[in-house]
């Protein structure tokens, strides 16, 4: 008897813990082949999930049932069952996949095939390939307009935004930005585009109807040499007052008024910094830092990085779970 | 000479893709390769490549038209071969009676330096990316002559900052017999000078002994005297270097020509997208990326980066466009690269390796310079008595 409710509680307890989890942080660790799950609540790493071999951009599905993992180094974009905790099956994807995106559609899922200058089309539906687009040398950043009218990639060697027709998969024109653009986040508007390059220094800001560079952001931040000014990762605020890029080797994250565009702060966080996905709560911005092999938490209310989270090797993507 | 010209006429059929899009813009870059004859080496585990740097030419040109399609430009690249006792002079009218206004020179010293001191016209720019040789940047320097391979001088920078950082400040200096030995030695004491190291004690190796049969009794031998933080060596064909470590008098680490050696590129090198060239690079040469293939491969691309910018296949436009401050490339080492005016020299982080982890890339941290932290590595402006203008 005493044994059956020690039992019982327990599974309540268990119950209770369960309810308590909040969201759940995905972070892809390039070097270790390895997802890092964070508890977004107690903001410590609960689990460390094997998965293909150097696991890149990671995404949730829109129903965020599954989690979407490239793995550049197999060749596959892995499915990930988030109820199940295990990799159910592959994506055909194209050699090298580095970085992808969801059209709204939660149909067409676009990926950057870096080694073959190529953006693969694939229709999760009917788990095939349904369109593949030639683009510049090494195309990494991808994005899609929430209208989902238009995707966009970016090629870092041959320096430029490629402008796709969603629909048609089609190639409409091409955008010369500063040197190696890394990343692209659409405004929720469609109307604007951000780019990070990532040896220019800059952010272009993009007209998506006139596809010209209407605005470039500097960064400056003292004591830190302009060359280590490396912007990757951008993250745009859902109440559209902020933008937070993420500056690599100079270990800050700078935010910037999205009327203005002037850079407002640079926070310090963890070495290397890649990527950066908001809580859904909304108070803070969590970051990837590449060689720290850490994830740094940011309260977006003070723009303070508060914490640090120790995850695996090269911490490179990341994804929240709600 | 016969011989050479099939082989160029082959190459560029093979290379060239012209014929199928003949609505774009044509670029040729014409690329003069001469072979050189290595000395016989004790430690001869690795074969050169026959086709190093040329096959980096050939990868730029892949990248350059992958760009090219979207602005309607197309770059092809004519090889010519020569053999290593073909006469200087040959080489030159080689590059004399061509009308390509842009040439890459994969040249051993002797022969780039005839062509260097010729008249070949204005309107061509030419890219060395095979002598390391320092006079080429500070006695010998001329417009249109861009290097993209460092020189010995900077090789020898990049390898003491780290020394230096590391307080690694003593050395004793092994120098081989052979005129590159001596360069590279003469490069490590200009450093040493430079930055505050010490020589304490030099030492020639005379080449008389089989370092294979012999390393265990001759080598601490020849490292006793002085203490010393750090053996430097210098043997640029990798004869005896190999040979050092772990047979010193004293437990010291080797540095210089092997064990940590600086160098434009090593496959060591993983970050700012690294791994993505080298991969392409594979592909195509079935080999990993050196030195020389990464030299080929910014020259060629440099001409693609500043065709791009201008949307314009004009040879003088591009031409002004790679010497002017508005010139800026991206190629894996984490820093825009461009080149400096005085000398022509590319600006470039310097890889320090071993040879199977990379330790660093100069310039270290704190190692300041008024414009450029990158022109810390190498002939600074006011060292350089050639004028360019």
């Amino acid at each position: 008897m005493i044994r059956r409710l020690s039992a019982a509680i327990a599974l309540l307890i268990l119950g209770v813990l369960q309810v308590v989890y909040g969201a759940t942080a995905y972070v892809s660790n390039e070097k270790d082949d390895t997802l890092s799950v964070i508890d977004t609540d107690r903001m410590v790493v609960i689990k460390t999930i094997q998965v293909g071999q150097r696991p890149r951009g990671i995404l949730l599905s829109q129903d965020m049932t599954m989690l979407y993992i490239c793995a550049s180094d197999d060749d596959a974009v892995q499915i990930f069952d988030i109820k199940q905790e295990k990799i159910v099956g592959e994506l055909p994807s194209g050699a090298d996949p580095e970085q992808f995106v969801l059209h709204p559609d939660n149909r067409h899922l676009f990926i950057a095939n870096e080694d073959d200058n190529l953006v693969t089309v694939v229709d999760i539906g009917k788990d095939d390939v349904v369109a593949q687009i030639d683009v510049g040398v090494e195309p990494e950043g991808l994005a899609i307009s929430p209208d989902g009218k238009l995707a966009v990639n970016t090629s870092e060697t041959t320096n430029m935004v490629h402008w796709i027709d969603a629909k048609n998969f089609s190639l409409i024109d091409n955008t010369l930005v500063d040197q190696r653009p890394r990343h692209a986040e659409f405004e929720s508007d469609s109307k604007t585009l951000w780019v990070s390059s990532e040896i220019g220094g800059t952010v272009s800001i993009i007209d998506s109807d006139s596809k010209l560079v209407t605005r470039t952001i500097n960064f400056s931040i003292k004591g830190v040499h302009r060359d280590r000014i490396q912007p990757v990762g951008i993250k745009l605020d859902q109440q559209g007052k902020y933008a937070y890029v993420a500056l690599g080797p100079a270990n800050h994250i700078a935010v910037i008024d999205r009327k203005t565009y002037a850079v407002i702060k640079y926070i310090l966080v963890g070495r290397r910094v890649w990527h950066m996905a908001f809580t859904p709560d909304n108070k803070y911005l969590m970051t990837t830092n590449g060689v720290s092999g850490d994830v740094t938490v940011i309260d977006l209310a003070e723009h303070k990085a508060i914490k640090s989270i120790k995850v695996g090797r090269y911490p490179w993507g990341i994804a929240i779970h709600p | 000479m016969y011989r050479t010209l099939l082989l160029s006429f082959l190459l560029s059929t093979i290379w060239g893709v012209h014929a199928q899009v003949p609505a774009a813009d044509e670029i040729s870059i014409l690329y003069i390769k001469q072979l050189i004859d290595r000395p016989p080496v004790l430690a001869n585990l690795d074969a050169v490549p026959e086709d190093e740097g040329t096959a980096g030419a050939r990868l730029a040109i892949q990248d350059n038209n992958a760009t090219g399609r979207f602005l309607k430009q197309q770059f092809t690249v004519q090889e010519v071969l020569f053999n290593a006792s073909e006469s200087a002079d040959t080489i030159l009218k080689a590059v004399q009676e061509s009308k390509h206004h842009f040439v890459i020179l994969n040249l051993p010293a002797l022969s780039l330096e005839s062509v260097i001191k010729a008249d070949v016209g204005n309107d061509k720019l030419l890219f060395n990316v095979g002598s390391a040789d320092d006079r080429f940047r500070i006695e010998l320097c001329r417009n249109n002559l861009l290097h993209s391979v460092p020189s010995r001088a900077m090789l020898g920078d990049a390898l003491t900052q780290y020394l230096i950082k590391k307080r690694w400040i003593d050395w004793m200096l092994v120098q081989g017999p052979l005129e590159g030995d001596k360069k590279f030695a003469d490069a490590m004491r200009r450093s040493a000078a430079k930055f505050g190291a010490k020589i304490l004690t030099e030492k020639i190796w005379d080449g008389g002994r089989d370092a294979r049969r012999s390393a265990q009794s001759e080598v601490p031998l020849l490292t006793q005297g002085k203490d010393y933080d750090v053996l430097i060596v210098a043997d640029e064909w990798g004869d005896f270097g190999d040979y050092l470590m772990y047979r010193t008098w004293t437990p010291r680490p080797v540095a210089g020509t092997q064990s940590l050696f600086p160098t434009g590129w090593y496959w060591t090198a993983e970050q700012w997208g690294a791994t993505q060239l080298q991969t392409r690079f594979y592909k195509l040469a079935k080999r990993r990326l050196g030195d020389k293939d990464f030299a080929a491969w910014v020259a060629v691309r440099s001409i693609g980066e500043a065709a791009t910018r201008l949307n314009s296949t004009e040879s003088k436009k591009i031409i002004d466009y790679i010497q002017s401050p508005k010139f800026e490339l991206a190629a894996y080492k984490g820093r825009k690269l461009s080149y400096r005016p005085w000398s022509g020299q590319l600006r470039q982080p310097i890889v320090v390796t071993t040879p199977k982890s990379l330790v660093t890339n100069s310039p270290q941290e704190g190692f300041l310079h008024q414009r450029n932290e990158l022109d810390t590595l190498g002939f600074d402006e006011p060292e350089v008595h050639c004028k360019r203008n």
